[in-house]
């Protein structure tokens, strides 16, 4: 019996920039993949990576990682397709992506048509759009205040499949993607080539994270063979397994719904999904849909707001820790006030945040135990950076020498470093969480060609 | 009275999307699955006690094939603000672990 044709789409990581083997690669092209696609970017970091339009991962890891994936590219003359570059996906930090690609294409002689898809979005434009209505707030957010859009550093919008398919339809052999859904980059080849909606979507969103769905997340990469109405997924090598555990599983991970997930051109549905193995390795998914809906983007906002610094000081002394509840309230009360007496108005609408790592620093909920040694990390929030900064310098007689008792002698708890202070930067925050509708698939996606064909034979 | 951790085998939360938490209760059996998955201390009014939160916006979702209760629910601030103390979320799953069954 002839297997249904399928096409291979080839996911060596998680992350470009992550870690990605040649030999895994390798094994995927040996495999019979019909593209390579992967995505370099989340929110999961948080709202820095976009506001300040710089990507999570060094330069050194970017490049290694690319500079495989091209190659394995000029090589096998495959499509590669990469999404969401620089973390963020706006304009620079794709760009940034960009020009390490044409660094290597440089330095290995390579030559292909290199795509770049933007997707960044002008915050006056999307204050516009949202006073006239066609933007759309997601739970938990409720309504849409059009200044929120106008105070972003960036905005970028969420892309689907279709600028990839147009990209490569145009003759792209390497698609270089602003801010796109996870899953899109994906299953942009296998919609381009007829495969079906529920499947290549579903196969989108098991690959996302490489070996995330595979018994041994760390090794490697995966592939998944998307045809009509069925995707196979397979780890790239040998020594690794996907069983319909870890690829059923890999539904739960970083969705809110296990059973839905809203796209741009509309909702994948796997309540009815059956994952059986196919061998040891390989597991056949059925019964994804794929059902349409109106056109829409996600949109993603941040923005710089207050400033930061921080003291640390490492407390072992047993007098303090034996009633932390109480330590930490009189020494918030004693900053407080002395930054009051002493700087007054000008230091302006601030917050001082004591958090005693070692006993409640990440819940802060008061604990019912004594602990041996706690780091107390001292943040100032302030306006501006110098504000923040002489607010941390003004408590740091306090922060350094408060007692548990006002009577008892001085202590001096452990600063590790000198100056005491240490200016973190800028507070992001994530301002958006909102849908905006759209005509058609690339209305706000602008493409550029790089042509190193046209510039190698000129 | 079991507590949480022991009728679980993992129990994970992360980030779904910077406004969301999910939480992904991993069950030691089906057996605990079916004992445990409609335990009152699982139910969005107790978690939403939990994490201080709106009841009405704790999403609960049983998948027996895993046996697996995902819960999801609004950060109260967005992730990242300036007093973010858990940018990933991935801790977010403790304060869980020794609810009583």
């Amino acid at each position: 019996m002839n297997s249904p044709p399928t096409i291979n789409i080839l996911v060596p990581t998680g992350a470009l920039g992550a870690g990605i083997r040649a030999e895994d690669v390798d094994a995927g092209l040996a495999a019979g993949a019909h593209a390579i696609a992967c995505d370099a970017g989340s929110t999961d970091s948080g709202p820095a990576y976009l506001a300040q339009a710089r990507c999570k991962y060094s330069r050194a890891a970017i490049k290694a990682d690319l500079s495989i994936l091209m190659r394995a590219q000029a090589r096998s003359k495959l499509p590669l397709l990469i999404g969401s570059c620089g973390t963020s996906g706006c304009d620079e930090a794709l760009e940034w992506t960009r020009d390490i690609a044409l660094e290597i294409a440089a330095e290995h002689g390579l030559a292909p048509r290199i795509a770049v898809l933007y997707s960044e979005q002008p915050p006056t434009q999307m204050q516009r759009a949202a006073q006239q209505g066609t933007i759309h707030p997601l739970p938990p957010l409720t309504t849409v205040d059009p200044l929120a859009f106008a105070q972003c550093d960036h905005i970028v919008a969420l892309m689907g499949p279709e600028p990839y398919v147009a990209a490569l339809e145009a003759g792209a052999d390497i698609v270089l993607g602003g801010r796109t859904t996870d899953t899109a980059v994906l299953a942009a080849v296998p919609l381009m080539r007829g495969m079906g909606e529920g499947a290549a979507w579903h196969a989108g969103k098991i690959a996302e994270c490489g070996g995330l769905c595979a018994t041994s997340p760390r090794e490697g990469g995966v592939m998944v063979r998307v045809a009509s109405d069925f995707f196979d997924v397979v780890p790239l090598r040998p020594t690794n397994r996907c069983t319909p555990y870890t690829v059923s599983a890999h539904m739960l991970y970083e969705n809110s719904d296990p059973f839905l997930l809203t796209e741009p051109g509309g909702v994948l549905d796997v309540s009815q999904a059956r994952y059986e193995a196919l061998d040891e390795r390989t597991v056949r998914v059925t019964g994804s849909r794929f059902i349409r809906k109106t056109y829409t983007m996600k949109l993603e906002g941040a923005a710089a707001s207050a400033f930061q610094t921080l003291m640390l000081v490492g407390i072992q002394d047993p007098k303090p820790l034996a009633d932390l509840p109480r330590f930490l309230s009189r020494m918030h009360q004693a900053l407080t006030a002395r930054v009051d007496e002493t700087l007054g108005a000008a230091a302006g609408s601030y917050d001082i945040s004591l958090r005693p790592y070692g006993w409640n620093a990440v819940s802060g909920i008061e604990e019912d135990f004594v602990p041996r040694e706690i780091g107390l990390l001292f943040v100032a929030t302030a306006q501006t950076q110098e504000l923040a900064t002489q607010i941390a310098k003004t408590c740091n007689p306090l922060f350094f020498h408060m007692p548990l008792h006002r009577e008892a002698e001085l202590p001096s708890y452990a600063f590790p470093f000198s100056p005491a202070e240490i200016e973190r930067g800028a507070v992001y925050e994530f301002r958006l969480n909102h849908v905006i509708e759209v005509d058609e698939p690339c209305a706000l996606v602008r493409t550029a060609f790089i042509d190193l064909r046209e510039k190698a034979h000129a | 009275m079991p507590e949480l951790l022991d009728v679980c085998r993992h129990v994970r939360s992360k980030n779904a999307g910077p406004f969301w938490i999910t939480v992904d209760l991993f069950f030691k059996d089906a057996g605990c699955y079916a004992r445990h998955v409609d335990s009152p201390a699982l139910q969005p009014e107790a978690v939403a006690r939990l994490f201080g939160i709106d009841p009405s916006a704790v999403k609960r979702f049983p998948v027996p094939a895993l046996d697996v209760l995902k819960l999801s629910f609004p950060r109260k601030v967005p992730q990242g603000g300036f007093l973010e103390r858990d940018m990933h979320g991935g801790q977010q799953y403790v304060r869980l672990l020794s609810v009583k069954l």
